[in-house]
């Protein structure tokens, strides 16, 4: 039963993938990302990881696809078919990829990895304590790192999206720029704060 | 551990899902598609260290701690560069790697 | 002895070329004439108070002057090979202080009248600083080293006195050829302080030139093509001392140098630098004597006799009058590098050393004051030619009677100070050279003609139309003048041979009346055939120098020894060697590296589509490059 679920995942996953970087439709290439995502979770879920699943669900399929789609939106007529690369291009690359594939195939398949038969359920609870820890092997200190880290996102995702119409503006008519830092932010703030 | 499934399998499984990222970022001429190429790399060693973790190392949570911390990390530069691109579009109109290349020299 | 005051004679000339160099254009030319005056005059009265307390105080213990030295150790090598400064006095070179001194303060104040509304007034001083002060340091060098980094200063002030008219292209051409001719003496001057110091472990004057020391006894142990390696130094530091001297065939650059100021000729070109040949020769005379049964001393007693002659015979045919007293200058030099070369050692044999010095020491006087009447008649008449000249007697009274008892003095006459050094001289070679005295008997007779032919050319003969009427020299160019004019008749009376001699012992010296009467009938036969020729305008000269035909025409281009130079340097050295290798090193050498800059140029050219500025191109590379890796390590790198 697992085998087949399994099977079918790594099918999707595989094909949406393949379609997801091929396509020459945007809007299309990123539903195939999402697809993927999809998979993915799928995987966690049957790895017994249900809480990394969630997010994988949550963040991934739920935030940055729908953050992708805006821009797609933003910048992209629906229907403009993308450019592509040369053939002779697209063949180096591929050749590149499936030298590289067969090294780690090769590497993989040689490698005796001393699996452990297990059904070992992680609970949300379980990673919460990790994650919050301070003593050996806790992660409170990156943790840390990363909620900053998230802020200084956000706030630069701010800065640099909005930084472009301030130095328009500054060759146009020369306005005050004090002015316009502080008062041109609060408009964008809800929308590029849905990733995060 | 996925029972019936060994840990070569879904390392193969990534190996192919990697690849395939590498292939769509080196031939992709949309910086948008380029970063979804990203995307499905970074996807890629995520699984890596969440299957390592269930199959090798099951007692611990090292690599589930990592994977959430990738996928913050992930999302913080997915919009960073989203604002990256949509400034970049307001600049010059474009989001195309050919039009973006006015560092060259 | 005290020796530090002594310190300050070259002191003085040194702070004052620093003040006057430093603050050229601030210093009024009046203030700066005077500081340089009065600088020398201390320096004058320093020097003649050494003299006495060296030469009747304090000097002289158990009847020989002793050595005096005092010296600081600058540069340690080994223990005994070291360079020190210091200041050394022994007769000759308190001689050379007067010399200096007094000629040097003569050239101060004659320069304030002649160089009067020069635009370079200050500057002229404080070169003629720079040029007291490393002359002086010259003669009183400790060692072989030191007196070499005088003799290069020496020879840089020359040059920027040559040049000093550096708008006139001939006299910077003169300065250069000045600069580097004598340069190309000073290297085998270089190299054989360099044998001696290999051979001998010191640079030091005192130990090289004691008779028992190792230096001169061990002479023989080192031997280089049949000859001793010291003699072949020697020989080398002759060299160098030919260059300065303006010895054959090194004496090029001496008539050129009169480009510069006349001033500059007399301290410079007749009374001091040029003598520093021969003092580097009587410097180190016991070596020269002693080593190899002094085969240096007979090459320099040979090039000093035909350098004599080859410029006395030139010196009657040229018509510049600078150019006249510049020959006689280097054959009178000649005589002096000739009496050393016939001399011995011990008492009366010394003759000839003592001669040397003591001619060295009276021509000084003689010929500045030859050279300042010279130029007091060029600032009369602003020209160098004999042509442009003639009955000036009536004009110029002082420097008539002045040139005219100069003139007698190198011609050798009694009583003047000529004839008793040339006496001394002939002595010495009848003694030792009866070939060489007969060359010096020869030159005698040839110098009073010539100098002779001058004096009457310029203020006998036929009067040139004057534009205008020349007048006689302001007083602080007859001054000088007359001082010198004294001292040329006076100088001659002292006993030279108590006071300076190789052994330092001092002798008797004794006219020798049969031969003094053959040289000064030489010397007046001279005289009166320059009376003959030249007194009266006549044709009598015109017709002899055509009776020479061929002989006379290369004696008046100095044998053509220029032209040879010229050859050599520019025919054989420049056009079949420096070309040939200058068109290789263009060619090849510098071709392969501009082709290796071109290369690499084009290379880049091509190669710089690599660098897209494409991210995707950087990590299609990053990709294939950690491909390649990977198999290699896993593959290739199995062990």
């Amino acid at each position: 039963m697992e085998k087949i679920v399994f099977y079918v995942l790594a099918l999707i996953i595989v094909v949406s993938a393949i379609a997801s970087v091929t396509s020459r439709k945007m809007l299309r290439s990123v539903i195939y990302l999402l697809f993927v995502l999809i998979g993915i979770a799928g995987l966690y879920f049957m790895a017994d990881y249900n809480f990394l699943a969630a997010i994988q669900l949550t963040v991934y399929a739920g935030g940055i696809i729908v953050l992708i789609i805006f821009s797609v939106l933003l910048v992209h007529h629906i229907e403009m078919e993308l450019e592509i690369a040369k053939r002779s291009r697209r063949i180096i690359a591929a050749l590149t990829c499936l030298i590289g594939l067969g090294v780690f195939l090769t590497t993989i398949y040689s490698h005796p990895f001393q699996a452990v038969p297990n059904s070992v359920t992680t609970t949300t609870a379980d990673i919460g304590l990790k994650l919050l820890s301070y003593e050996d092997g806790g992660f409170i200190l990156p943790f840390e790192v990363i909620s900053v880290l998230l802020l200084a996102a956000m706030i630069g995702a701010i800065v640099i999206a909005k930084g472009g119409k301030i130095a328009r503006d500054k060759s146009e008519n020369i306005p005050d720029p004090k002015k316009e830092k502080i008062r041109e932010p609060k408009a964008d703030v809800l929308e590029n704060e849905v990733p995060i | 551990m996925i029972p019936g499934i060994s840990i070569t399998e879904i390392l193969t499984l990534t190996s192919i899902l990697f690849f395939i990222g590498v292939y769509g970022f080196l031939t992709r001429k949309n910086l948008i598609s380029i970063l979804i190429s990203i995307e499905l790399i970074l996807n890629a060693s995520v699984i890596n260290f969440v299957v390592i973790n269930k199959y090798l190392y099951p007692d611990v949570l090292q690599g589930v701690v990592y994977s959430i911390f990738i996928i913050a990390v992930a999302a913080a530069e997915t919009s960073l560069a989203i604002s990256i691109i949509i400034n970049l579009y307001r600049q010059i109109g474009s989001v195309e790697v050919k039009d973006t290349e006015t560092m060259k020299y | 002895m005290n020796l530090s005051y002594i310190l300050l004679i070259p002191l003085i000339p040194l702070a004052l070329f620093l003040v006057l160099g430093i603050f050229n254009k601030k210093i009024k030319p009046a203030v700066s004439g005077y500081m340089g005056v009065s600088g020398l005059a201390i320096s004058t009265i320093l020097s003649f108070y050494t003299a006495y307390e060296y030469f009747f105080v304090q000097g002289k213990i158990n009847g020989a002057y002793q050595t005096f030295v005092e010296k600081m150790v600058w540069m340690n090598f080994t223990d005994t090979l070291h360079i020190d400064l210091g200041i050394l006095i022994d007769p000759i070179s308190v001689m050379m202080l007067i010399v200096i001194s007094t000629v040097s303060l003569m050239v101060h104040i004659y320069s304030r009248g002649y160089m009067k509304g020069d635009e370079g007034y200050t500057k002229f001083f404080a070169f003629l600083g720079l040029f007291a002060f490393s002359m002086y340091g010259l003669v009183l060098a400790t060692n072989l080293f030191q007196i070499y980094i005088f003799w290069e200063l020496v020879g840089i002030s020359s040059y920027l006195l040559i040049g000093y008219y550096y708008t006139k292209t001939k006299a910077v051409a003169a300065a250069k050829k000045a600069f580097i001719v004598t340069r190309f003496a000073d290297f085998g001057f270089l190299i054989g302080i360099l044998i001696i110091s290999f051979h001998t472990g010191t640079f030091d004057f005192e130990t090289l030139n004691n008779p028992e020391g190792s230096a001169i006894l061990n002479w023989a142990s080192s031997s280089f093509m049949g000859l001793s390696a010291i003699t072949w130094a020697l020989i080398l530091i002759f060299i160098g001392g030919a260059g300065k001297s303006a010895m054959f065939p090194l004496h090029i650059w001496l008539p050129d140098a009169m480009e510069g100021p006349t001033p500059v000729s007399a301290l410079i070109h007749a009374a001091t630098m040029v003598v520093a040949g021969v003092y580097l020769v009587a410097r180190l005379f016991p070596m020269y004597y002693l080593v190899e049964e002094g085969f240096a001393l007979r090459i320099v007693a040979y090039v000093g006799a035909f350098s004599s002659l080859f410029a006395a015979i030139i010196a009657i045919t040229q018509t510049d009058i600078k150019r006249v007293l510049a020959f006689s200058t280097m054959s009178q030099l000649g005589y002096m590098m000739m009496a050393l070369g016939v001399s011995g050692f011990d008492g009366h044999e010394g003759v000839g050393y003592m001669a040397s010095m003591f001619h060295l020491f009276t021509h000084a006087m003689f010929k500045a004051l030859l050279f300042m009447g010279a130029g007091s008649v060029i600032h009369a008449v602003h020209s160098n030619y004999l042509k442009d000249m003639g009955g000036l007697r009536k004009y110029m009274p002082i420097t008539n009677i002045t040139f005219l008892i100069a003139a007698l003095a190198i011609a050798g006459i009694p009583p003047l100070a000529g004839f008793w050094s040339k006496d001394e001289i002939l002595v010495a070679t009848f003694e030792n050279n009866l070939f060489i005295y007969g060359i010096a008997v020869f030159v005698a007779g040839l110098t009073a003609f010539y100098m002779f032919r001058l004096y009457f050319g310029i203020f006998w003969g036929k009067e040139t139309n004057y534009i205008n009427a020349p007048h006689e020299s302001p007083f602080s160019m007859t001054l000088p003048l007359i001082i010198l004019a004294v001292l040329s008749v006076g100088v001659g009376f002292i006993p030279f041979s108590e006071f300076v001699t190789a052994d330092k012992i001092g002798f008797e010296a004794h006219l020798n009346y049969p031969l003094a009467a053959i040289a000064v009938g030489f010397g007046l036969i001279g005289l009166l055939l320059a009376w003959v020729f030249y007194k009266k305008e006549n044709d009598l000269a015109n017709r002899f120098a055509n009776a020479f035909g061929v002989l006379y025409l290369w004696a008046r281009d100095k044998f053509y020894v220029d032209e040879l130079y010229l050859f050599i340097t520019r025919k054989l050295i420049f056009k079949r060697i420096s070309a040939p290798i200058a068109f290789f090193d263009k060619k090849y050498v510098d071709g392969t590296m501009e082709g290796i800059g071109n290369k690499t140029v084009v290379i880049s050219q091509k190669i710089k589509a690599l660098q897209s500025g494409k991210v995707q191109d950087y990590a299609f590379g990053f990709m294939g490059g950690a491909v390649v890796l990977a198999l290699v390590f896993i593959y290739l790198w199995t062990n």
